[in-house]
């Protein structure tokens, strides 16, 4: 209805260099946000922050793979050794002997962070037993003992005490892949290695299946977490849960306050009082203990902290900057003919009043949307973030009990507070630029 | 009766910058003001006129993009003094600007008094006790009680607010006084009150006066010489029973024309057209697109005319070689 | 031609009659102590034929603008009644009122104040005809224009999609006066219309209005402070002072032979362009127009009245005496 002024409005935004950087930004993480609700399925996404078994590929506390490739270095990547790997089988009296070999070629210059060899026996009444033995590149044979196998089992070859004691004393995933020469500084032994398996199975028709892990030290785009989950999956998820936490929450109260705050204007009276008076306990009420107290003891969904912070929002401050914005207007001529025109009450406040001031609070609008997301970072961070939603103030929270910063995961607290600062930055930088060309009190002539 | 010349303007421009481009709104005015004079500066909104008052006292908002022309006031060069000895000097104590509206930028917290003594006390230094006893003298001279000097600026109504404005402007006896639309907001009553208080001042005191009004009726009730402007230039200077009976410049004729009397039957006739905007004036006599008298010469910038010897006007119309030609 | 209007046989019902009209403005504390009103309209009667244009005249605060929003409906009357085509006002239910807002026209004073900046022409001038229930686009559409052309913004489509910040000032209120003519009211009253504009617009504005006016057979009443454009523009004047009428008249009858002191002063306030104004010193009564939270005594101009007489003027209320044919005045002098 009001094409003119809002394609003038557009035409002169363009001009502003921040404007168009604010929009650059907003896009991509609006972009993100889309790819990532149609590539991890909101279903799956909670699914697998859940934790556990669809993690148990991936390394424990592993940064980012592009910081190891800044920093020229060659940190070990996780290695799979086993799928598919050959069989020998040579039948007994009741049994058979299976022997595989697990071999793989080490070519990084740093040591895996742990190791860990999966096995999983189908169909066997009584369990299979597996002797383990780890040939080095330069054919010494490193023997890790004997396994009775379980359905599933996992050997924690790093965790084995007997076996660092045997290696001088260095855990295993360092023992087993340095040079023996004893330095303090174990140097990496490159080239084949091979974790034999020589199996007794009882039973004719069922096999053993193997699969030795070498977790690396670092890991795909975004690293991960305590319990080798991918952050890359909170790092993105977080993206449209904050924008659409910080637009709702920004929409809900805004829409509601300037409704009330127009309501109020227009009808003044004890309607005008009774406002002002709740605007004024609202203002005394601290927002952030009220909302740690229901997250405490009621809930803390996602979708209840944005209700609350809504309704605080609702008689918040503004509405006192909504009035003094519409005392004005109310007195303007043309409501007044509005009115002689037979305009209803309702009309006036919906179509005359509001619409009055919409241009000049569109940028306070987009500059309230990353106080909202920071607004639920800041609950995620004190422990009142949704329990199954990924979001980047979870990963903040868990950095935190992790101690993330103390033991170097640095990856950890960076990652979700640079999306954060974009965030902001780029609301910031459209919400100023947008002052600049729809409030009149900035404009040079 | 000759009085010596009090201000020479000569050529003054004042443009400004805006988002839809360079504004001249005074482009290039001349004109003599006498001691003890009172000239009219009329004209429709957005003539310039404003920006004139502002030009001569440098009240100048940020956007101006260019300021020229020369100001002599006396025989000081106004123009060519820093702003720092423009201030301390000129302003106030030799010129004095009444701002449009001013009467409702008095400082709602401070007596009306103190304000109208303030001047004093900052540019000579006066002890309060002293700029007060002034003040008293100058709320005698434009008809305020001096009960009022006691009063905060709410509790006067807004012709008093407007003499205590004028008040303040008085003060610090300066030879010119410039008013920009001192009246336009007040009743009819107030309005005469008031300029029965200017003429009093004029006569007692010699003040010098430039008034700017878009009213021609208060043009009249001080004018000595009256100035029309239009489109950011002056097209007729006269003396103000010269402009009031013997107009000459089509516009004036038309102005005159369009403003209702009172005493007269005649009925009033609007000027057709509009003012051209200021942002590209057209070239040749700007008035040329709203005469009836236009000719083949209004496309070529009208020179100033003498007519008499203080009566000068923009329009080809009086000149010899057109008259002779017409006739 | 304006006499004829006038002397229409007052057997014709009037279109407006007003009796004994008060509006105050309550004044409280705290909300709800009343401490006292400001008397904005203090007793105002009379009436308005069809067809006919009138002035209210009065300086600011004399209850001019209160006396018309009294009429639009926007301000409640404290007493007295308003009877508008033999319905009286205070009787109206909310459709009611809604109908006869639609009966009334509004011009007022700041034309750019009075259209909303954020709708374009079309929009500004559909708005009243969609909260009066006309739903055909193309009924609305064909109404705006004829509307347009009517106050000579044509060609219409030129003007249907413009900002009133992209008009002159009189561009402006040819749009505010289309607004108010668009229901096709009976009234039309003007607060003020002209005094925004510049000198040259005026005349055009206050031409287009009395035009509008006799072609349409509307009744208009013209609020305004400037006794000067009042001869050409209304057949009758009403002089207001601190919420009275003090003198109503024919225009020629009043403005050649004023009889209200008041409306003396006035007169002599008022400046024809002349070259001899410069060194005349003007009569002007002392004072100024007395507080409307308590209105003097008596008559309210006897503080500044030259022939005030003790003990009359400053005690009893003047009624309207008629020293003159048809013309009205409250005061003393006239006993």
């Amino acid at each position: 209805m009001n094409g003119g002024r809002w394609r003038d409005g557009w035409r002169e935004l363009r001009r502003y260099p921040s404007a168009l950087v604010g929009m650059v930004i907003i896009a991509a993480l609006v972009g993100l946000s889309l790819y990532t609700v149609v590539a991890i399925p909101y279903p799956e996404a909670l699914d697998k922050w859940r934790g556990g078994e669809p993690w148990r590929l991936h390394p424990v506390n592993a940064g980012p793979a592009w910081a190891d490739r800044l920093s020229g270095g060659r940190q070990a990547r996780t290695l799979i050794v086993g799928r598919g790997a050959e069989v020998e089988e040579a039948p007994f009296a009741g049994g058979r002997r299976l022997r595989m070999a697990l071999a793989f070629d080490y070519d990084f210059d740093g040591f895996p962070s742990e190791i860990n060899l999966f096995l999983r026996a189908e169909g066997h009444e009584q369990r299979p037993f597996a002797r383990l033995l780890w040939q080095a590149p330069d054919g010494r044979e490193i023997s890790l003992g004997g396994h009775r196998i379980g359905r599933e089992d996992r050997v924690s070859i790093s965790q084995d005490r007997a076996l660092e004691r045997r290696l001088g004393g260095r855990v295993p995933h360092i023992g087993l892949l340095a040079e023996p020469d004893g330095e303090a500084m174990p140097r990496v032994q490159k080239g084949r290695h091979v974790l034999l398996l020589d199996a007794v199975v009882f039973d004719d028709r069922a096999g053993i299946d193997a699969e030795l892990v070498l977790y690396g030290r670092v890991h795909g785009i975004a690293g991960t977490d305590h319990q080798r989950r991918d952050l890359r999956l909170a790092l993105l998820w977080g993206t449209p849960v904050a924008l659409a936490f910080g637009l709702l929450a920004a929409v809900g109260t805004t829409v509601t306050t300037l409704v009330i705050a127009a309501v109020g204007v227009w009808y003044r009276g004890w309607i005008d009082a009774v406002i002002q008076r709740l605007t004024e306990v609202n203002m005394i009420l601290p927002v952030l203990p009220i909302l740690v107290m229901v997250g405490t003891l009621y809930s803390t969904s996602i979708w209840l902290m944005l209700g609350v912070v809504v309704v605080l929002g609702i008689f918040s401050a503004s509405i006192k900057m909504y009035r003094a914005m519409l005392l004005p207007i109310r007195e303007a001529p043309y409501i007044e003919a509005a009115q002689a025109y037979g305009a209803s009450n309702l009309r006036i406040v919906m179509r005359y009043m509001i619409p009055r001031i919409l241009p000049v609070l569109i940028p306070t609008f987009v500059t309230l949307i990353p106080t909202f997301v920071f607004l639920e970072a800041s609950l995620a961070v004190l422990g009142l973030g949704d329990p199954v939603l990924p979001t980047w103030g979870k990963v903040l929270n868990d950095a935190q009990s992790q101690s993330a910063l103390y033991n170097g995961y640095y990856y950890w607290v960076v990652s979700p507070a640079v999306l954060l600062m974009l965030t902001g930055l780029g609301f910031a930088m459209l919400g100023f630029a947008l002052d600049r060309v729809f409030n009149p009190r900035l404009r040079s002539l | 009766m000759s009085e010596p010349t009090l201000l020479r303007v000569a050529d003054l421009a004042l443009h400004y910058r805006t988002r839809r481009g360079v504004v001249r709104a005074v482009d290039g005015v001349g004109f003599d003001l006498r001691r003890n004079e009172a000239l009219v500066v009329l004209g429709e909104s957005g003539c310039g006129k404003s920006s004139l008052a502002r030009a001569l006292m440098r009240v100048l908002p940020r956007n101006v993009q260019h300021t020229g022309g020369r100001v002599m006031l006396g025989e000081t060069e106004v123009t060519a003094l820093p702003d720092e000895r423009f201030r301390r000097e000129v302003q106030w104590s030799r010129m004095a600007l009444v701002m449009q509206a001013s009467m409702n930028a008095l400082n709602p917290v401070v007596r009306v008094g103190e304000q109208v003594a303030e001047p004093l006390r900052v540019l000579r230094g006066w002890s309060r006790r002293r700029a007060l006893e002034r003040a008293a003298e100058v709320f005698g001279l434009v008809g305020v009680s001096t009960d009022f000097l006691s009063r905060y600026p709410f509790e006067l109504s807004g012709g008093m607010r407007q003499r205590a404005v004028l008040a303040m402007a008085l003060v610090a006896e300066p030879e010119l006084v410039i008013l920009d639309e001192p009246t336009s907001a007040l009743d009819v009553l107030t309005q005469a009150g008031i300029m029965n208080a200017l003429k009093r001042i004029k006569r007692e005191q010699g003040t010098s006066f430039i008034l700017i009004t878009h009213d021609v009726a208060t043009s009249s009730e001080l004018a000595d010489r009256v100035a029309l402007m239009y489109a950011g230039q002056f097209v007729e200077v006269a003396d103000a029973d010269a402009f009031f009976s013997r107009p000459a410049h089509p516009y004036s004729r038309m102005l005159m024309a369009s403003v209702p009397r009172l005493r007269q039957r005649s009925r009033p006739e609007a000027i057709p057209g509009q003012p051209p905007n200021l942002f590209d004036p057209p070239s040749g006599c700007r008035f040329a697109a709203r005469c009836p008298h236009r000719f083949a010469r209004c496309a070529h910038d009208p020179e100033a005319i003498r007519l008499g010897e203080r009566h000068r006007v923009r329009c080809w119309l009086h000149d010899e070689s057109t008259r002779r030609g017409g006739a | 031609m304006a006499q004829a209007v006038f002397h229409r046989e007052p057997a014709e019902a009037p279109l407006l009659a007003v009796h004994d009209l008060h509006t105050w403005f309550e004044l409280r504390q705290w909300g709800f102590l009343r401490v006292g009103a400001v008397h904005a309209v203090d007793g105002v009667s009379f009436t308005l034929a069809r067809g006919e244009a009138v002035a209210f005249v009065g300086e600011s605060g004399c209850g001019k603008s209160s006396l018309a929003r009294t009429l639009l409906g926007l301000h409640r009357p404290t007493r007295g009644e308003v009877r508008f085509d033999g319905g009286s006002l205070g009787d109206l239910d909310a459709g009611g009122l809604k109908a006869y807002r639609a009966r009334v026209g509004y011009v007022q004073q700041d034309p750019y104040g009075a259209l909303p900046p954020f709708l374009d022409v079309g929009r500004i001038l559909a708005e009243p005809l969609i909260i009066h229930g006309v739903k055909a686009r193309a009924e609305r559409e064909r109404r705006i224009r004829a509307v347009l052309e009517e106050v000579r913004l044509s060609p219409a489509e030129e003007y249907l999609t413009k900002f009133p910040h992209m008009l002159s000032g009189g561009q402006q209120q040819r749009v505010v006066i289309a607004r108010a003519l668009i229901l096709a009211p009976a009234l039309l009253i003007a607060d003020e219309p002209v005094s925004m504009l510049d000198a040259s617009v005026r005349i055009e504005i206050l031409d287009l209005l009395r035009g509008i006016q006799a072609s349409r057979g509307l009744t208009l009443a013209f609020i305004t402070h400037d006794l000067s454009t009042v001869r050409h523009f209304a057949e009758r004047i009403f002089v207001m002072y601190a919420g009275r009428v003090v003198e109503s008249a024919a225009v020629d009858a009043l403005l050649d032979h004023p009889q209200h002191p008041y409306t003396q002063a006035l007169l002599a306030a008022i400046a024809d362009p002349d070259a001899a104004n410069a060194t005349r010193q003007r009569e002007v009564p002392g004072g100024e127009p007395p507080s409307l939270i308590h209105p003097p005594a008596g008559c309210r101009f006897h503080p500044r009245c030259p022939h005030a007489m003790a003990g009359l003027c400053d005690h009893d209320e003047p009624p309207d005496f008629e020293p003159r044919r048809r013309h009205l005045s409250a005061c003393w002098l006239h006993r």
